[in-house]
């Protein structure tokens, strides 16, 4: 009686809800919508619904992995989609082979061909992107803004920085190299999961190999006894923002190139609350604290499984957006305190019940 | 029993928290016109107690009766209803709204339905009125003392319902002699009128200058209610500590032999270190092997002093140097660094990090010395952990416990173990031992002395007179956040404590 | 007497400044471009941004209780969508425009509850909001729907002249805004709701011993914002005789710059409405003169909004301070 019965502790496990919604959503597609599980080969590669659900959900993923660090120190980044767009403005600038040339012509902009070599151009959109998480980090760790406040401003700012960016128009990319981060394929597998697998390992390795994930928790935990213990508060949230502009930006780069353009207002739309939502129901609590970068991973893929279960159903993008909203509620309440304490009461006194009879 | 003067009267009042009984079986009783003094250590189950008394908690068995008749205590607007208020220890007032507001708020005087402000000012001056109190009552409250605010508070709590039975809830642990005489003649003046006053502290000279009765609360369970005539100091003591006399006297025989004051290294030296607003200029020298003890009253500025030298403030005047090297960047990585280690004060706010691990709070500081790469690895940790918990006595199951699950005095020895793990040169302990138990308060007081042996040198700030006098080998004495005097080899009590109250 | 001055300086410092402020750029538009000069102008302003004072003056409340509302923009953007929907449908004005402001009210209210009953932080709660709100807009309609009404059309061009200004008038929809901001004045300052919503944040938990209706309170609060919301949803329709999902994005946080501008605190307790209106100016100022400058492009008010509160923020910061030191 000393150990918890596996049921509680599956059902106290992190990545019980999210693994539960997530086979939840299979088996209504199953029922309802069996293509969805189709894959199959074309040139070489896999296709089918599974497969756009990792592709098309890959910026989440890798969106959700910065906010999980941001949300363990105790912050949150609403700036997300504002970055993810100042990226893919960014790449789409340097592409334009017009770039510094003076004589614009329409089959010039249209050419297959860029003045710039493609590593510049993901450098300049990895830098972009990490710059405005550093911006949001000095304002958040220096100027001490609250975070919601200080990544609020670059949530609104950021697109007016994007359009500025791109003098204010929707640009198109026909550079065919630059399509490859998001419609390329390694293996039969699309590029994208390779980069999502890439900044998840690497990022997992950092934060459990290093004291740094320690520090981050213990940031989010009680920020004062962490600065007492000599450990660089300030730093430790600088170093979260940064990475969440960082993980933002590569999302930027990945959907730039999948759209084959950058648009200041519409680049990664509504990415904020799906980040969040993402990085809730994979287990980390919004207080900051312990966290899980393969629950938000999961909680990623939960999204995107319902996106295109929805899809498949006919159900249009933009209405899907009060649907989704309905999601982060239920995700919400099932994690708030409250619910949660009901929950556990309700199973206890099962479980007493049961004690009782046997 | 029946009691015509008896005002309230609590039978057999229990109450389970999961994991703990905070109250098995309490008796209390008060009586109409009396002071009552509830006392007990830090867990005894005062506030507990209280929050039952008042709503916020709700009794598994148990009875309250009010003037006799039975009451169900469901809400603390109820009980407001039923004459009972409360002050507590931090002033719950809103410091932004005004002191007529403060102490008008729920029962303003309205008009054709909107507040009726003048006639609220008058009111709320007539309430300050009847405690002998004349001020702006348009100001934001925020303007006035802490001594003031309290008296608002206490003023809120008399004029905003007819109170019968008034609780203060360590009302004096911030306020300075002059205020604590002026809260005690307001106190007498309610007993006059026939309120019945619960005070709840823990300075022994306030019980018995205004207390009738004293009840004892430990461990959740009701040992006793006395006559303050009838109910020596010692006694006192001993019925809160649970030990008999002679115990008590083994405690305070526990000085261990000092060791011989050798002309050890000056390993910190401040010079007129001081920060505008918070700590006037110091001079301080600090030797390898020495305890100094900080004797001073809560908001004495030895708090201030502690953090200036550890670097969380950054002084504005003069210097300070560690082993001979003058510090240039104040901030507590940078002390980390240098050897200086400080155990805060307010161990939850500042110390412990609840939702880590045992192992994972005592390694922090050692990890955070390595930096952001360098790696402890797991199997170290361990081991570090269990030589701690064993070598300080951390009472745990394992090293995985959380820590805001531990009791208070495990957790200080956590955040000691912490420190003493990167063995620092300077060891600050801002009030390492309030709220324990007695057991582990004595532990780490010899812990202490152990530490100083082997040539850490040692900054002892404590609230406890007896405590400092017991462990150092010289005694800083601050007032009004400036140094005051220092004292090295014997000096008793009485002169501290007359320097310490600015009257000698 | 000097000491009295210095903390009514101290204390009503950001409001002053921000109504410094708001003359100097005034008077800085005017010599720059004397067209600005006509009393016409400053009266544009009211007329310019009439909805976005309205949700100044709920989102005024919200952060006063130490709350955040990110979901203005999107009720206001659903009140339009659903007005000009039942509008096409034939439905009388009499009844869209009392039914816009109970949607918006009981949105609010629960935005409110879930806040309240399972303390979730309010950003998360009105982001979702937000998010619902314009997807419900959307899922009434794709495409921006215009109306055709003849008492909206009305109320949309009748001019109102103001008294002793010549050649100077407001529309009817303008008038919403000062009135609300008189009914909130006296909320605030006159009522026990406007005192709680001070108390609560200055500090919640005294709030709550003082026995003062902290979660009703709360609840009122969100509930309030909105009702702005959808107010400002109503004018916004009428002056644009349309009503689109994608109307007035971002305009949270032009609210809320308008309330730091103001001179409120973002963690509560300190500031009031009147402060609201001059940020709202300043803001309608700022635009202005962009528009004047006409080299100036569209995307430059956004960064210029966010400049203005971060640097709004550093002001109060600096008040804060010297508060907290004197």
């Amino acid at each position: 009686m000393n150990a918890p019965p596996p049921l509680k502790r599956i059902r106290e496990s992190r990545l019980f809800w999210p693994l539960a919604a997530l086979f939840i959503i299979l088996l209504f597609d199953a029922i309802f919508v069996p293509s969805f599980f189709k894959i199959g080969v074309q040139d070489g590669h896999l296709y089918g619904n599974l497969i756009d659900v990792v592709n098309n959900g890959a910026p989440l993923m890798l969106v959700a992995i910065g906010m999980t660090m941001v949300i363990a120190t105790g912050g949150v980044d609403l700036s997300v989609g504002a970055v993810i767009a100042i990226s893919a403005a960014m790449g789409a600038v340097l592409i334009n082979p017009a770039l510094g040339d003076r004589l614009i012509t329409n089959d010039i902009l249209t050419k297959d061909a860029t003045n710039t070599p493609l590593v510049i151009i993901v450098i300049a959109n990895l830098l972009a992107g990490t710059l405005c998480g550093l911006w949001n980090g000095m304002l958040v760790s220096r100027a001490r803004i609250q975070p919601m406040v200080a990544t609020l401003i670059l949530m609104v700012a950021g697109r007016g920085i994007a359009q500025l960016i791109t003098n204010g128009q929707i640009m198109t990319i026909y550079y065919t190299p630059y399509f490859w981060f998001g419609n390329g394929f390694i293996l039969g597998l699309p590029v994208s999961v390779y980069i999502v697998a890439l900044v998840f390992i690497v990022a997992s390795l950092i934060v459990r190999r290093t004291p740094i994930g320690l520090f981050v928790e213990a940031v989010g935990i009680n920020p004062k006894a962490t600065f007492y213990a000599g450990i660089s508060e300030k730093n430790i949230k600088l170093m979260a923002y940064a990475f969440c502009g960082f993980c933002s930006a590569i999302a930027g780069l990945i959907l730039s190139s999948y759209v084959h353009s950058a648009d200041g207002n519409n680049n990664g739309l509504n990415y904020e609350l799906d980040a969040i939502l993402a990085v809730v129901m994979g287990g980390t609590l919004m207080s900051g604290g312990r966290f899980s970068l393969f629950g938000s991973i999961i909680g990623a893929l939960v999204i995107w499984t319902f996106t295109l279960s929805m899809y498949a159903l006919g159900v249009p993008d933009k209405a899907l957006l009060a649907g989704r909203a309905v999601l982060v509620l239920i995700v919400i309440l099932l994690y708030s305190d409250q619910s949660r304490r009901l929950l556990s009461r309700l199973f206890d006194r099962k479980g007493a019940r049961h004690g009782a009879t046997h | 029993m029946t009691d015509d003067r008896e005002l309230v009267a609590m039978r057999g009042i229990t109450k389970a928290f999961p994991g703990v009984v905070a109250l098995e079986d309490i008796t209390f009783s008060l009586r109409k016109g009396e002071i009552h003094a509830l006392m007990g250590e830090n867990g005894a189950g005062k506030s507990t107690l209280i929050k039952v008394l008042t709503g916020v908690e709700h009794p598994d068995r148990g009875t309250i009766a009010l003037e006799g008749k039975q009451v169900q205590v469901r809400s603390p607007q109820q009980s407001q209803a039923l004459g009972i208020s409360t002050v507590y220890q931090e002033v719950n007032l809103c410091t932004n709204l005004s002191v007529a507001e403060n102490i008008m708020l729920g029962r303003e005087p309205r008009r054709l339905g909107s507040i009726h402000w003048k006639k609220l000012n008058a009111l709320a001056e007539q309430a300050l009125g009847r405690l002998g109190i004349d001020l702006d009552v348009t100001q934001p409250l925020e303007n006035y003392s802490v001594a003031i605010q309290q008296m608002v508070a206490i003023a809120r709590a008399l004029a905003i319902l007819a109170v019968r039975v008034l609780i203060l809830d360590e009302p004096t642990s911030s306020l300075d002699m002059q205020e604590t005489a002026r809260l005690f003649d307001v106190m007498r003046k309610l007993k006059g009128e026939g309120i019945g006053i619960i005070f709840i502290t823990h300075f022994l000279d306030q019980v018995y200058q205004v207390a009738d009765r004293i009840t004892v609360l430990r461990n959740g369970k009701y040992i006793g209610t006395y006559d303050t005539a009838s109910l020596s100091r010692v006694e006192l003591v001993a019925t809160m500590l649970g030990r008999n006399l002679s115990d008590l006297h083994a405690v305070a025989q526990a000085k261990v032999e000092i060791a011989p004051k050798a002309a050890h290294a000056c390993v910190a030296e401040a010079k007129g270190l001081g920060l505008k607003g918070s700590l006037a200029a110091i001079d301080l020298s600090l030797n390898a092997g020495e305890v100094v003890g900080v004797a001073g009253l809560l908001g004495s500025g030895r708090t201030e002093l502690a953090r200036l030298i550890f670097g969380v403030d950054a002084p504005d005047s003069g210097s300070l140097s560690i082993d001979g090297q003058k510090v240039e960047r104040f901030s507590p990585h940078e002390s980390l660094k240098r050897g200086i280690a400080l155990c805060p004060e307010d161990r939850k706010a500042e110390g412990i990090v609840g939702e880590l691990s045992i192992r994972e709070n005592i390694i922090l500081a050692l990890q955070a010395r390595y930096g952001w790469f360098k790696v402890l690895n797991t199997q170290k940790q361990y081991e570090i952990a269990a030589q701690y918990i064993k070598l300080l006595g951390i009472r745990t199951p394992s090293p995985d416990q959380l820590v805001k699950n531990l009791s208070g005095g495990n957790q200080q020895k956590v955040i000691l173990a912490r420190w003493i793990v990167t063995q620092p040169h300077v060891l600050i302990l801002d009030e390492p031992t309030r709220g324990i138990d007695v057991g582990a308060k004595v532990e780490i007081q010899k812990l202490v002395l152990d530490l100083v042996k082997e040539g850490m040198a040692i900054i002892f700030i404590s609230s406890e007179l007896e405590e400092v006098l017991r462990i150092s080998q010289r005694i800083l004495v601050m007032r009004d956040r400036k140094k005051v005097a220092e004292y090295a080899g014997d000096v008793n009590d009485q002169t501290i404590m007359h320097t310490m109250a600015g009257d000698l | 007497m000097a000491q009295r001055t210095k903390l009514f300086l101290l204390h009503h410092g950001p409001l002053l400044t921000t109504m410094a402020i708001f003359f100097l750029a005034y008077f800085i538009g005017g010599r720059l471009y004397p067209a600005m000069q006509k009393p016409q102008a400053f009266f544009n302003l009211f007329i310019n941004n009439g909805p976005l004072l309205i949700l100044g003056i709920g989102m005024t409340f919200v952060i006063l209780t130490g709350g955040i509302d990110l979901s203005v923009g999107g009720v206001l953007a659903l009140t339009t969508a659903a007005s000009a929907a039942l509008l096409q449908l034939g439905a009388s004005p009499a009844l869209v425009i009392p039914l816009m402001l109970v949607m918006g009210t009981a949105l609010g209210c629960t935005l409110g509850c879930i806040i309240h009953f399972f303390k979730v932080q309010p950003f998360i709660v009105t982001l979702m909001g937000l998010f619902f709100a314009r997807g419900m807009a959307y899922i009434i309609s794709l495409t921006s729907l215009s109306i055709n009404d003849p008492f909206y059309k009305q109320l949309a061009l009748t001019q109102i002249p103001i008294p002793f200004v010549p050649k100077a008038y407001l529309y009817i929809p303008s008038l919403v805004g000062p009135i609300l901001l008189l009914v909130a004045v006296y909320l605030a300052f006159f009522t026990r709701f406007g005192r709680t919503v001070y108390a609560i944040g200055n500090n919640e938990q005294s709030a709550r011993l003082m026995g003062l209706p902290v979660g009703r309170t709360r609840i009122l609060v969100y509930s309030l914002s909105g009702f702005c919301s959808a107010l400002a949803g109503i004018v916004f329709s009428i002056s644009l005789l349309a009503g689109y999902g994608q109307f007035a994005s971002g305009i949270e946080l032009d609210a809320i710059a308008s309330v730091v501008m103001g001179g409120t605190l973002l963690t509560g307790g300190v500031g009031n409405v009147i402060g609201t209106l001059f940020g709202v100016l300043i803001e309608g100022t700022i635009i202005s003169i962009l528009q004047y400058n006409g080299t100036l492009s569209s995307w430059w008010t956004r960064i210029g909004v966010g400049v203005l509160t971060l640097i709004f923020i550093g002001i109060q910061s600096l008040f804060y301070v010297r508060r907290k030191h004197s």
